[in-house]
């Protein structure tokens, strides 16, 4: 097996790695979005809720989820490797330096960092309650997550933690999506064209609607809605 | 015109290396750059001071050598153009021009803007060959070869092996050029009996130099003097992916 082991170890190897995890939180993206809209419903949170049971008690959604963890872990390691040796591979930085790439394709790794603190702060908040904290029942007998979250959403800060956070999970994506194609050598004039406007509109659709959730329950905490 | 050059000046790989400023008079807009550091050099002798040392060869920008990052971007601010193809018209009088050896831990400076690029050697050695029987030249035109193909082919084989792209990539990768060079055998049937031992043995050795990898951010491509395009790193990622996964060879 030690193909295996040299194959990933190797520079395109590695892009393999980020690429294909990279595509599969991309999906996880989606429908974790998706899902959350449920917090908009006006039943208390009860719809919220019954979700939030079924996504964190169904067996093959158990299963998703851990593969989810593992390919967090998994991209943010291989990113480490690839940040480490790719800075290794310049040693004396030049003095005036003027890119013809955007920002945010030679900032991934910074970008990275926001997201993973971001994570580590969102996890606490929700995850971590879920699971080993004091939740409250709903009248469904559901654990009240809403409450929660609810409750967190209605802090200005929390809320702007979020939205610093979306703006570096779009810029991180408008590179990164288009990116895993051509790293996964699917580059084609015939479909590189559609990938990159696909990539773009990912890149806004998913912050855009992630961001949507944290300001109405915010606006609806603090009675303006 | 008058311009303030700022210039790498280091004696030799061991030493650190500053950038020092001088002066240079007389420059007219018809001059290339590389002419524009000959009357430098000129004044620099005449001063009984140590010229500054640079690559240049054929001048007329086929041939690679010229490496220097001038303001901050390989080969200067034209598009597709090498050092020596880049004319003073360029630039405005009183500009102030900062001028770099490329940077990589894989190309080591040997003395001021002279760096060493043996790494893109040995890649080339690794795998950028082809098989031919000896004897008579075989017609030209007895290999069909499809038009899109030799034109793709062709293309890639118009690397002249530079190292820009390695300049400009914030990662210091060389995959433009294993790309094209990769590319330019494996469209072509006469690459088919390497096709892939070439790609893994270029690409280990590629590694093994010290390169970065590819973030794809499309420096290269924009720097390349040549108009190399990125989808050579995307068929590089394939044929690397194809010999890896897809053939008995060894994965080294």
């Amino acid at each position: 097996m030690s193909w295996v082991v040299n194959f990933f170890s190797s520079s395109v190897g590695k892009k393999v790695i980020m690429s294909l995890t990279g595509l599969f939180l991309c999906l996880f993206l989606a429908v974790h979005m998706s899902g959350n809209f449920l917090l908009l419903q006006d039943d208390g949170g009860l719809a919220f809720n019954e979700y939030t049971k079924f996504m964190t008690t169904f067996p093959l959604v158990k299963v998703v989820s851990y593969i989810t963890y593992a390919f967090i872990i998994f991209h943010i390691v291989d990113g480490i490797m690839l940040a480490l040796n790719n800075r290794k591979a310049r040693p004396v930085k030049y003095a005036v330096s003027k890119p013809s790439n955007s920002w945010q394709s030679r900032n991934m790794a910074l970008l990275g960092i926001v997201i993973f603190f971001f994570l580590v702060v969102h996890l606490k908040s929700f995850w971590f309650e879920l699971k080993f904290g004091h939740v409250p029942m709903d009248a469904n007998q559901n654990k009240d997550l809403y409450s929660i979250v609810y409750e967190a959403f209605s802090q200005w800060w929390y809320v702007a933690l979020y939205l610093v956070s979306l703006i570096a999970l779009g810029l991180h994506l408008s590179h990164g999506f288009q990116s895993a194609f051509q790293s996964l050598g699917l580059n084609h004039s015939k479909y590189t064209p559609f990938i990159k406007g696909f990539g773009l509109l990912f890149s806004i659709v998913i912050p855009l609607g992630f961001a949507i959730q944290p300001i109405f329950v915010f606006l609806k905490a603090t009675g303006r809605i | 015109m008058k311009l303030t050059l700022k210039i790498w000046r280091q004696r030799n790989s061991n030493d650190k290396g500053k950038l020092e400023t001088y002066p240079v008079d007389g420059i007219t807009t018809d001059m290339s750059f590389l002419e524009m550091i000959d009357v430098l050099n000129q004044q620099l002798i005449k001063d009984k001071k140590d010229p500054v040392a640079f690559d240049h060869d054929c001048r007329e920008g086929i041939c690679g050598m010229c490496s220097m990052v001038i303001n901050g971007r390989p080969h200067g601010p034209w598009e597709g153009t090498t050092t020596c193809q880049l004319h003073m018209r360029a630039f405005k009088d009183g500009d102030t021009v900062v001028i770099e050896p490329w940077r990589a831990a894989s190309f080591p400076v040997i003395k001021d803007l002279v760096v060493d690029r043996t790494s893109f050697d040995k890649i080339i050695q690794a795998g950028g060959y082809i098989s031919v029987n000896t004897g008579n030249a075989v017609d030209a035109n007895s290999l069909p070869i499809d038009k899109t193909n030799a034109e793709d082919a062709f293309d890639a084989a118009a690397c002249i092996g530079c190292g820009a792209c390695v300049a400009a990539c914030p990662n210091s990768s060389g995959m433009l050029f294993l790309g094209a060079k990769v590319s330019h055998l494996a469209l072509l049937p006469q690459g088919e009996p390497e096709r892939e031992k070439r790609v893994l043995n270029m690409m280990k050795t590629h590694d093994d130099e010290g390169f970065g990898g590819c973030t794809n951010t499309g420096a290269c491509e924009a720097e390349c003097p040549k108009g190399i395009s990125l989808t050579n790193i995307a068929r590089l990622n394939r044929e690397y992916m194809r010999a890896a996964i897809g053939s008995e060879e060894e994965v080294r």
